[in-house]
C-alpha cells in the first residue's frame, strides 16, 4: 500500500478546502470499500480526509413530509430508523440485505453511493480493466461474467453497481446533495451515475472535489407499501445477482401508482420506467406484471453466462408485485 | 505541502489508554495484534469478509481489518480480552464454552464480540434481513434461530460449528434454546437401515 497523509475534519467547508481538487486525495468514511481497494492497490491515495466526524449524522423529517439523511449516517442507523422503516420500508430492507452487521456499522450512506463495482477484474491489478485503466480492455466480456450487466452496458464495460441501498433510493426518486468550493449542489439519483459508453472510468456526475453531504427522499405516496427482494448465491452476506425495489398502490384491481427499480443488472441502480408506465392504470395481475417486466427487459443484452438474469428479474417483478398487491388490498 | 504519513496516536483499548506511533497504513487489527500484544483478535481474510477480527468500537461491532488505526483514535475499543471481569467470563463467553460454540477456536473471539453486539442490537429493536415486517409498529421480532443466523452471518466458521454457535447466542440472549435450535435429524439406524 502506498504511504498516505491523514487528516480528520470537523466542518464541511474545511473538508472541501482540504481535499481541493487533488486527484490523489480521497474522503474517508467507513472505509469498508476504500481501505479494501487500497490494500489491493486499486486505490492509491496520497491523502485521506476523514469525514466521519462531520456534523452530517442525522436523519430528519423535511417540511414537505420527506426525509433528509446526512451523508455520514451509517447503514445500521439508516436501517434502524423508525421513520425510514415506517415510510420507506423497502429502503430499510435494502440496507439490511447488504453486507454484514459489522460492515453496516462502519459504512456511511455517502460512501455507499460511491462504492465501486465488485467485478473481479476491476480489483485484480494483473488483469486489464477499462474502469481501472482506461483503454486496457474488458476481460469480463469473454471471461467471468455470470454476475455482470444485462442493461445499459457497453462493449467497454459490463460491470454492475453493487449497492442494495441505491436501488431503493432510485425507486423513491432520491436527490443527492453535495458541497464544493464553489458552493452547494444537488443531483437526482437518476442523473447521479453516468452512462457507461466508452468512459466506464467516469462513474458519477459529481463535480471534482465534491463532498456528498446528504440524501433527500421526497414524500412518496406509495413508498409505505414497498418491498426489497434480493437474490444471491447464498442466504446471507453476499452481493445480489438480481434485486428489486418495488412500491405499489392498488385500488379496485387497478394499479394507481407503482415504483420499480432493479439492482445487479446495470452499472447503476436501474429504474424500470417503461414497466412503471405500462403498469400504471392497468390491471394488477400476474399477466400484466409479466408483460411489464418483459417490456422493460426487452432492451437486455446478455452474455453467455448472465442470460439467466432476464428470467430472474421477470420472476422477481411478478413475485414482488403480486405480494405487494395482496398487502395493498388487505 | 507534503503530508506526514505517520502519527502518534492514543488508542483507548479495553479502558486503557495506549499511545503509539503508527504508519497511517496500519489497520486497527495490526495495531492490536502486532503493537499492543492483544492477539485475541484474529486475522482471517484481512478484507472484511470473514469477521474473525471483529471488535467493538464505541460499543458497536466492526471489522478491525478495514479500520485504520489512526482513524480509531478517540474511540472506545473493546476486544475479546476486555470482556471478562477477572476470572468471571462474560455471559456470552460462558455460553460458547458451555455449549461448545467452537471447534478450533480461531473464529471464536470474533464470533463472541459479534454475538454480544447482536444481542444488544436486538434489544435495541433493530430489525434484520430475516425480519418479515420491518415497520416499527410490527415490534421487535423474537430472536429465532433464523434471526440469529442472519445477524451472525458476518462471522464465518470454517469448522462449521454453526449449530452450537446459534445455541450459544440464544442461551446468552436468554432465548429458549429449543426455539432457537431446531431438533437435529435423527442420527444412526432407522427401520430402513442407516440414515443418510
Amino acid at each position: 500500500m502506498r504511504e498516505f497523509g491523514y487528516q480528520r475534519v470537523f466542518d464541511v467547508p474545511g473538508a472541501v478546502a482540504l481535499l481541493g481538487t487533488d486527484p490523489e486525495a480521497r474522503f474517508l468514511g467507513g472505509g469498508t470499500n476504500l481501505v479494501d481497494l487500497m490494500k489491493a492497490g486499486v486505490e492509491r491515495p496520497a491523502l485521506l480526509v476523514d469525514v466521519t466526524e462531520l456534523p452530517l449524522g442525522r436523519i430528519e423529517a423535511t417540511a414537505d413530509g420527506g426525509l433528509r439523511i446526512g451523508a455520514t449516517v451509517t447503514n445500521s442507523d439508516l436501517a434502524a430508523d423508525p421513520q425510514v422503516r415506517r415510510h420507506y420500508p423497502a429502503l430499510a430492507q435494502a440496507v439490511l440485505a447488504g453486507a454484514s452487521g459489522q460492515l453496516r456499522n462502519m459504512a456511511t450512506i455517502g460512501g455507499n453511493l460511491l462504492q465501486r463495482t465488485r467485478c473481479g477484474y476491476f480489483a485484480d491489478l494483473t488483469k486489464p480493466c477499462n474502469k481501472r485503466v482506461p483503454g486496457s480492455g474488458c476481460p469480463a466480456i469473454e471471461g467471468e461474467h455470470h454476475n455482470h450487466a444485462i442493461l445499459g452496458a457497453s462493449e467497454h464495460c459490463v460491470a454492475v453497481h453493487p449497492s442494495d441501498m441505491g436501488v431503493a433510493l432510485t425507486a423513491f426518486d432520491a436527490v443527492v446533495s453535495y458541497e464544493t468550493a464553489d458552493g452547494p449542489g444537488e443531483l437526482p439519483l437518476a442523473e447521479f451515475y453516468l452512462p457507461v459508453g466508452d468512459t466506464p472510468h467516469l462513474e458519477t456526475a459529481l463535480p471534482s472535489g465534491a463532498l456528498i453531504t446528504g440524501i433527500t427522499l421526497p414524500p412518496n405516496p406509495v413508498a409505505a407499501v414497498s418491498r426489497y427482494r434480493k437474490v444471491r448465491e447464498r442466504a446471507s452476506y453476499a452481493f445480489a445477482i438480481g434485486s428489486i425495489a418495488a412500491a405499489l398502490d392498488v385500488r379496485d384491481g387497478l394499479v394507481r401508482e407503482v415504483r420499480l427499480a432493479f439492482g445487479a443488472v446495470a452499472s447503476r441502480p436501474w429504474r424500470a420506467r417503461e414497466a412503471e408506465r405500462l403498469l400504471t392504470g392497468g390491471p394488477a395481475s400476474a399477466e400484466a406484471f409479466a408483460a411489464a417486466a418483459d417490456a422493460e427487459l426487452a432492451a437486455a443484452e446478455t452474455l453467455p453466462h448472465n442470460a439467466y438474469k432476464v428470467t430472474l428479474m421477470r420472476n422477481l417483478v411478478v413475485a414482488v408485485l403480486t405480494e405487494l398487491t395482496e398487502e395493498a388490498t388487505r | 505541502m507534503a503530508q506526514s504519513t505517520s502519527s502518534v496516536i492514543t488508542l483507548n483499548v479495553n479502558g486503557e489508554k495506549r499511545t503509539l506511533p503508527v504508519d497511517h497504513r496500519t489497520t486497527l487489527l495490526d495495531a492490536l495484534r502486532e503493537r499492543l500484544d492483544l492477539t485475541g483478535t484474529k486475522k482471517g481474510c484481512d478484507q472484511g469478509q470473514c469477521g474473525a477480527c471483529t471488535v467493538l468500537i464505541d460499543g458497536r461491532r466492526a471489522v478491525s481489518c478495514l479500520q485504520l488505526a489512526v482513524a480509531a483514535e478517540g474511540r472506545e475499543i473493546t476486544t475479546i480480552e476486555g470482556l471478562a471481569d477477572g476470572d468471571q467470563l462474560h455471559p456470552v463467553q460462558q455460553a460458547f464454552l458451555d455449549l461448545d460454540g467452537f471447534q478450533c477456536g480461531y473464529c471464536t473471539p470474533g464470533q463472541i464480540c459479534s454475538a454480544l453486539a447482536v444481542i444488544e442490537e436486538h434489544a435495541a429493536g433493530w430489525p434484520s434481513a430475516a425480519t418479515t415486517d420491518v415497520r416499527p409498529e410490527a415490534g421487535v421480532p423474537p430472536l429465532t434461530a433464523d434471526e440469529i443466523r442472519e445477524r451472525m452471518s458476518g462471522n464465518l466458521c470454517r469448522c462449521g460449528a454453526y449449530v452450537s454457535i446459534v445455541q450459544a447466542v440464544a442461551r446468552a440472549a436468554g432465548v429458549e434454546t429449543a426455539q432457537a435450535a431446531p431438533a437435529l435429524p435423527q442420527q444412526g439406524r432407522t427401520e430402513e437401515g442407516t440414515a443418510a
